[in-house]
């Protein structure tokens, strides 16, 4: 019973992914009749070559590859900056700057203040405005923060008498040590950024620099609108296996590191929730 | 002794006494490196130490500071332009006040009230399928004796947590299509065709199972951890008096996760507004604003498409002050009746 109902769950959760796949691979003309549920019909790879061909999609695609680099550069050198001060439990102000970050978690400017801010630092079109407004997620803040915290004080105690400055105990003890919680914090920010649609939405509106979450979303809304408007289920039949593809393209590299690393993300989890 | 307080916070003279001396010192470890010369005697002298020995590590927070006052605090002082004639282009805060005037406006605006109805129908929906639901499948996943299988139902159901909000709204509507999966069963039992995602009165439904879907494997992880700390011995003490396998989840299992069951109903509770906004923005289209419309997508609409930006800082601003104040009161209550507590 217990084995039915998890075995059900995994059925579940795997139909779309399964459902897509079946459907890029697929004829129009069976998706139209709504004959591609598991398995594709009609068999083809014409709308890979199709969405493969289109210059527009590559242009994106390598734009989502650059500003994930970017991003998750300068978020991780920032959240380890303040991570590791933070785990310095002996320093003056500590909770003060502990507070600021939390704060921020509960309480925020919203979207108007964050828009007229960032328009007015010049930042639109730009990749400053998908790096810089999200540099720091105070989750992986304290995750790292806690890591920092339960390595032994010893450490920095014999670091100190061999004479290291702070830095060196960072780049020389302390980052050697954390390969494990710094992998973890590097796939957070990097499937976070990868993922991302709505900055760029906003604040971009140049074709050329979208990342190819918003190309989806444009696709995605012409066929919506094609549908919703009526008699236009033409163009939102040859949209729908060109989606497909498009999602498929877009997963495909969440979906071929995820097993390697998923041991990584719950472990990250979970040092996150042992909290002071 | 107010009095004297505010004096000397503003003037930085430490002339009022010991009580004001401290408060003053409070105020100087708020900004570490800079305003150490308020304080007077004891602190500026330990202050001066301090910043000898550990200058690099304040050094190391210098950036961060940047971004947390540049990118979150900043705009949390922008909300001003709720209160002030705002122009595009001109200053960030505004240019001249104009008191209430915007407020007044969305308090007796219908629209607003409309969303703001939405929004509570889907964020206690919401609430109630997935604050539950990981609960029941943790249980479930710590029944399972194979380990590979448990290990396999895990992998499978963390995964629909990292796909972008944009593939979820992609995969919806393919499933959702006239002929689409969902609409083929409609079919096979019988139904006419439904158009789910035009209809106003399927929204809601579509964006809580879609959120079920996304979130309750993830949300398991917690709870699965929870359990493992659940002492064995005192299954057996329930056996031996008797406990069936119910009363055994119930008393000891329900029990033992409780902290973890309080600490996720606190965080639910304090995003019950921020209804996923981006999946709204992706999934409504005119014909299902009725029902589907929340507070975030009317005021972006208002804000960043008419262009109403002090209208629309203004219902944001309502809308965070009303979440902060559902986190704290949330928490305070846990931490009277029992006694959990985020800090």
């Amino acid at each position: 019973m217990n084995t039915l109902i998890l075995l059900g769950v995994v059925g579940v959760t795997l139909y779309p992914f399964v459902n897509i796949i079946a459907q890029s691979f697929s004829g129009e003309s069976f998706i139209r009749a709504g004959e591609v549920n598991l398995w594709p019909k009609g068999f083809n790879t014409t709308t890979y070559q199709l969405v493969l061909s289109d210059s527009l999609f590559w242009t994106n695609y390598r734009n989502t590859v650059v500003y994930t680099v970017v991003a998750t550069a300068i978020a991780m050198v920032l959240t380890t900056c303040y991570a590791y001060v933070l785990s310095k439990r002996k320093l003056r102000g500590r909770n003060v700057l502990i507070g600021i970050a939390v704060f921020t978690m509960f309480f925020n400017g919203g979207l108007i203040p964050n828009y007229v801010l960032i328009s007015s630092l010049g930042l639109t079109n730009s990749l400053w405005a998908i790096v810089l407004p999200n540099a720091i997620s105070v989750f992986n803040l304290l995750v790292m923060k806690s890591f920092f915290e339960n390595l032994p004080e010893e450490l920095d105690e014999a670091a100190q008498i061999d004479g290291l400055s702070t830095f060196g105990i960072l780049f020389r003890i302390v980052l050697p040590l954390s390969k494990a919680v710094m992998a973890t914090m590097v796939l957070f920010y990097a499937v976070a950024f990868w993922n991302s649609w709505f900055q760029a939405f906003l604040y971009m509106d140049r074709a050329d620099l979208f990342p190819v979450t918003v190309y989806l979303r444009n696709l995605i809304a012409g066929a919506s609108t094609a549908a919703s408007s009526g008699g236009g289920t033409d163009l939102a039949q040859v949209a729908s296996n060109i989606q497909s593809v498009t999602m498929v393209l877009t997963v495909l590299p969440i979906l071929c590191l995820y097993p390697f690393v998923q041991r990584h993300f719950v472990s990250g989890i979970m040092l996150g929730s042992v909290k002071g | 002794m107010s009095l004297q307080q505010s004096t000397t916070t503003t003037t930085g003279a430490g002339v009022a006494g010991p009580e004001a001396a401290t408060a003053v010192g409070l105020a100087g470890s708020m900004e570490p490196p800079k305003r150490r010369r308020f304080g007077r005697q004891r602190e500026q002298l330990s202050w001066r130490k301090t910043l000898k020995r550990d200058w690099q590590l304040y050094a190391l927070v210098a950036l961060p500071l940047l971004f947390f006052a540049i990118f979150r605090y900043l705009p949390m002082l922008g909300n001003i332009i709720a209160f002030r004639r705002f122009r595009p282009g001109g200053s960030i805060f505004g240019e001249e006040w104009v008191g209430l005037r915007y407020v007044e406006m969305f308090l007796t605006d219908p629209t607003f009230w409309a969303v703001f109805g939405n929004t509570l129908a889907i964020g206690s929906l919401t609430l109630l399928f997935c604050f539950p639901l990981p609960i029941i499948l943790a249980l479930l996943l710590n029944e399972v004796r194979s380990r590979y299988f448990k290990k396999f139902v895990q992998t499978i159901s963390y995964l629909p947590h990292f796909l972008s909000i944009v593939i979820i709204a992609g995969m919806l509507m393919q499933l959702l299509s006239l002929e689409g999966t969902v609409n083929q069963i409609v079919r096979a039992v019988g139904g006419d065709a439904v158009p789910f995602l035009q209809l106003p009165e399927w929204f809601r439904t579509v964006y809580v199972s879609s959120e079920v879907w996304q979130t309750v494997g993830w949300g398991t992880i917690l709870y699965l951890a929870a359990l493992t700390n659940v002492d064995t011995a005192l299954y057996e003490a329930a056996r031996i008096d008797g406990a069936n396998r119910w009363q055994q989840t119930w008393h000891v299992t329900l029990t033992g996760i409780r902290p973890t069951m309080v600490t996720l109903l606190i965080l639910n509770i304090g995003a019950f507004l921020s209804v996923g906004f981006e999946k709204v923005l992706l999934l409504y289209n005119p014909l299902t604003y009725p029902t589907a419309d929340v507070i975030s997508t009317y005021l972006y609409r208002v804000g960043l498409e008419a262009n109403n930006f002090s209208y629309a800082a203004a219902i944001g601003m309502f809308e965070a002050i009303i979440g902060l104040t559902l986190i704290l009161s949330a928490n305070a209550i846990s931490r009277r009746t029992v006694g959990t507590s985020l800090w």
